[in-house]
């Protein structure tokens, strides 16, 4: 992508000095000159930056249009209210009810955010409020490096490690762990999402105005009351969009499930239980090989759909919290 | 100001003739015989190696109103955060010198900030409220002090007295955002009357409104004289004037020729109407009289 | 009318300035588990990386590296996996680097400000926020059936392109937006045309950051699990990968570690996907050394 040789032979004419020096212009001749190297070449660079238009739309239409032929072989309703999700059984004998899947993803979601939530907000607090700056630089970037773990890495990690540890000690309890399992999935999930809830949340509070906290302290409030009745409910929709955010990647996440969480979907509020998610599920069924056409094929997308649908309106709301953040302050 | 300049350049009048500014109630009252509340002793403050403020002795006296005026610089800001210990939040700041109040030394080993602030309130230059409702701003510092109260009873008394109630009394549960900046201050300093103090600090509360805010904001002041002491930061000297019993004047001194770090000295410190009316120092005729800064 | 000081006041005021032993209890608790709660992500990537090596370390020999999949555990090589993981490196970034940076010079350069651009911003965050998984259901659709290109490297590294085009794009932009309005406005008076003065002064001051964003964005690239495995990843491929022959099927680095721990065996579960994910963390890590390195020995200070 070099500019081309006319265009810089011609210049901008509108420098005096440049052109007469140069002596091959006219000192008055200042007509705009038509560069049609940079003209193509702006039209190349729209088109990159349209490309995530297209994006978009490719992936809206494509879910749609195999998702619309799976509709055509199960009725939605049937689809959203069915208790029982048994694809390998084929079309007649199957059933085809999202429940299951939706409940395996609810379940492992739910035990993450109860790690994340707690934890993320706590590490925003102390980063933001109470971190010296020596511990901030050392703490900010290993929570970063968390967060750039590869997701198959903290499933290995969650099926050979906690998920042994989990079923000594549940075990020595009484309490059976099956061995794949949606807590150990969903603690190591919620680890996961710790950088995610803390990052933004920390922006948040750091962006109170220092203002607020003097007042806070002027009428006698201590460094805790401070931190959780100014700090924390200034910067709460900042807060509410990291948890938000949050929610959407424990919902989008697939290989944690895949691997540590099981592949049998099942309607359970057991976490000891083995479950399947509507991500695994996807994974799981493109590992058995789905060919093009059939059923099967077209259900990952029907399900891939409802997730897209999902993480797509918790995006927006997200960014909604984000904007209103940004306008106080 | 700018007429007190020039019609001071030429002239060797006495100094209560020329300076500009009228001491309107200085006869009203008779210089309180109250006691120290505050006694300040050889006090500098420093951020980092760079002294803010040196050498300050001075006492403020229960139920009075003592100005602090000064050109910018000159650490007037600085001083008023040492009476509740705000300069701490600023991990540099060192404090030499002692404050005691009521005979305490509030630099002592194992004083808490946190409880001097609870006697010690504070009104800020910038209104700023908490992005909540106009009760609950009122109330919160009564919560977070553990103070058993009516929360309808301490929100009407305390707006009350920062002569708020009438304008509010309908909409209590409204964002304190949806204030005006003058209504906003008297809420700040409502809430800060909330918590019962025995101080208020008020550094320069007027310097973000309007002259009528302003107006409003110094009826405020003698009348909250009555059950409080109260310290204000100003760089208007009018209002100094106007409002306080005593001023301290002070002065910012550069610290070498090659840095242009400045810090505050005290001139003088002595009743407002003498102050402006017959300073002992020339740096304070010269300030009062508009000839510097 | 001064000393108007109420009884109770002074009383108050003469009391303890002291803190009540309770409170000071109370916030150094707070403190501590505000603490506490930060370190524990900390402590539990300490916990994985010193258990995946203590179980990997001792599997990886020689043959590990120069062996292809084998359903023999003692045997098993992730040879395959690696080629396949660089090919598929080399085409995300020749793919999603001029196009990640295109889209940047656009959006910050060119971009007249309307709703179309605000439009585009909206849908770049939002893009950033759709699971991978679904970027795999977008490349299978799209690059394997329709554009025929079949289960193969080429398009399992477009759909990564499109994943990490998102992350491209945002650090491309904040470090052009970085570039001071000077350089600009000193090329323009020169009489440079804006498309000269953004390619030869405000890309070289930016190429910096936009090289570390990338590498991280293709680090990202690399780990990523789901959406090749939708597109078609193969599990026992016993053959190298090379970025010239992208029509070839492929497999990748975490697809195997994904085969190993699916595999009852022991050996395989435990020896073998520990083994596979340190030679996956350590060629993550070395590139996020280079992202570090490149960014503090080339970024300015403006």
């Amino acid at each position: 992508m070099d500019t081309q040789p006319q265009t810089s032979a011609a210049g901008t004419p509108a420098v005096e000095v440049g052109a007469a020096e140069r002596g091959s212009r006219s000192r008055m001749d200042l007509g705009g000159r038509s560069r049609p190297g940079e003209r193509t070449i702006l039209a190349v660079l729209a088109l990159c930056g349209a490309l995530s238009i297209f994006t978009t739309v490719g992936i809206i239409v494509v879910l749609i249009g195999e998702a619309s032929a799976f509709f055509r072989h199960v009725p939605l309703r049937d689809f959203l209210t069915g208790t029982e999700w048994t694809p390998q059984a084929g079309l007649e004998r199957g059933s085809f009810g999202v429940l299951p899947l939706l409940n395996g993803t609810l379940l492992v979601t739910a035990i993450a955010l109860l790690v994340a939530v707690p934890l993320g907000l706590g590490a925003a607090m102390y980063l933001s409020e109470y971190a010296p700056e020596r511990v901030r630089k050392l703490l900010k970037p290993s929570l970063e490096v968390l967060a750039g773990v590869p997701t198959i890495v903290l499933g290995v990690f969650a099926l050979n490690i906690v998920t042994p540890a989990l079923r000594g000690v549940l075990g020595a309890a009484g309490i059976e762990v099956d061995f794949f399992n949606a807590l150990s999935a969903g603690l190591v999930m919620g680890v996961m999402i710790i950088p995610t809830v803390a990052s933004l949340s920390e922006d948040a509070m750091s962006a109170v105005p220092r203002g607020l906290r003097e007042s806070g302290y002027g009428l006698g409030a201590t460094k805790r009351q401070v931190a959780v009745r100014v700090v924390l409910p200034a910067a709460l929709s900042g807060v509410v969009a990291a948890i938000i955010l949050g929610l959407g990647r424990a919902i989008g996440e697939t290989m944690i499930v895949a691997v540590a969480a099981g592949n049998l979907p099942t309607i359970t509020f057991d976490p000891t239980n083995q479950v399947q998610t509507m991500t695994a599920y996807i994974v799981q069924t493109v590992g058995g090989e789905a060919p093009r056409g059939t059923v099967k094929y077209q259900s990952i997308f029907a399900i891939g759909s409802l997730l897209f649908a999902i993480t797509f309106l918790l995006n927006v709301a997200a960014q909604r919290f984000v904007r209103r953040f940004r306008e106080v302050y | 100001m700018d007429r007190a300049r020039t019609a001071a350049a030429p002239a060797e009048a006495p100094a209560a003739h020329r300076t500009g500014v009228a001491v309107e109630h200085a006869e009203q009252r008779p210089p309180s015989d109250g006691e120290a509340v505050f006694a300040v002793r050889d006090l500098t403050v420093s951020y980092g190696s760079n002294p803010a403020i040196v050498d300050v002795t001075m006492e403020i006296r229960r139920g009075e109103i003592t100005a602090l005026i000064g050109p910018s610089g000159c650490g007037k800001s600085t001083f008023i955060r040492c009476f509740n210990r705000m300069n701490d939040l600023i991990p540099t700041a060192r404090v030499r010198g002692e404050i005691t109040y009521h005979g305490v030394d509030l630099y002592g080993k194992g004083v808490d900030p946190v409880e001097v602030r609870r006697r010690v309130g504070m009104v800020f230059q910038k209104p700023n409220p908490f992005p909540k409702s106009i009760a609950d701003n009122i109330t919160f510092g009564p919560k977070v002090t553990g103070m058993k109260f009516d929360p309808d009873e301490i929100v009407e008394r305390s707006l009350k007295r920062a002569a708020l109630w009438d304008e509010v009394r309908n909409k209590l549960d409204d964002s304190a955002y949806s204030l005006s900046g003058g209504q906003q201050q008297r809420l700040c300093i409502a809430r800060a009357i909330a918590v019962d103090p025995d101080v208020i600090l008020m550094d320069e509360p007027c310097s973000a409104l309007d002259p009528i805010a302003t107006g409003r904001i110094e009826d405020l002041m003698r009348e909250l004289q009555e059950r409080y002491t109260i310290i204000i930061v100003t760089h208007n000297m009018q209002q100094a004037a106007r409002v306080s019993d005593r001023t301290a004047f002070f002065t910012a001194e550069v610290e070498s020729e090659e840095n242009d770090h400045r810090f505050g000295r005290l001139v003088e410190y002595d009743l407002t109407e003498n102050i402006f009316k017959n300073p002992q120092d020339s740096r304070t005729e010269d300030y009062v009289t508009g000839r510097f800064g | 009318m001064g000393v108007a000081t109420p009884e109770r006041t002074v009383r108050k005021a003469l009391g303890e300035l002291q803190r009540p032993a309770e409170r000071k209890t109370k916030e150094r608790v707070f403190r501590f588990l505000l603490f506490a709660a930060t370190v524990v992500g900390v402590v539990v990537l300490g916990v994985l990386i010193v258990s995946v090596a203590i179980d990997g370390v001792p599997r990886i020999n020689s043959t590990f590296f120069t062996n292809y999949y084998s359903r023999f555990p003692e045997r098993t090589g992730i040879r395959s996996g690696l080629t396949g993981t660089l090919s598929l490196m080399v085409l995300t970034a020749s793919f999603s680097f001029p196009i990640g940076v295109g889209a940047a010079i656009y959006l910050e350069e060119f971009a007249p400000k309307n709703r179309l651009t605000d439009l585009l911003e909206a849908n770049v965050s939002n893009l950033a926020g759709v699971p991978s998984v679904v970027y795999g259901l977008l490349g299978a659709a799209v690059f394997v059936y329709l554009l025929d290109f079949g289960r193969s490297l080429l398009a399992a590294s477009l759909a990564l392109s499109l994943l990490i085009l998102p992350v491209i794009i945002v650090a491309g932009r904040e470090s052009i937006r970085a570039v001071p309005q000077a350089i600009r406005q000193g090329g323009l008076a020169l009489g440079g045309t804006p498309w000269q003065v953004a390619s030869r002064q405000v890309l070289p001051a930016a190429m910096p950051g936009i090289l570390t964003g990338t590498i991280l964005a293709l680090s990202r690239a690399i780990g990523e699990t789901a959406p090749i495995l939708v597109v078609g990843a193969a599990f026992t491929r016993r053959a190298d990968n090379v970025p010239w022959e992208p029509l070839d099927s492929f497999t990748a680095l975490p697809i195997q570690i994904f085969q190993f721990v699916s595999n009852f065996q022991e050996e395989f579960r435990v020896d073998a996907a520990s083994a596979g994910i340190v030679v996956l963390l350590v060629v993550l890590l070395l590139m996020n050394s280079a992202a570090i390195l490149l960014r503090n020995r080339y970024s300015r200070r403006w």
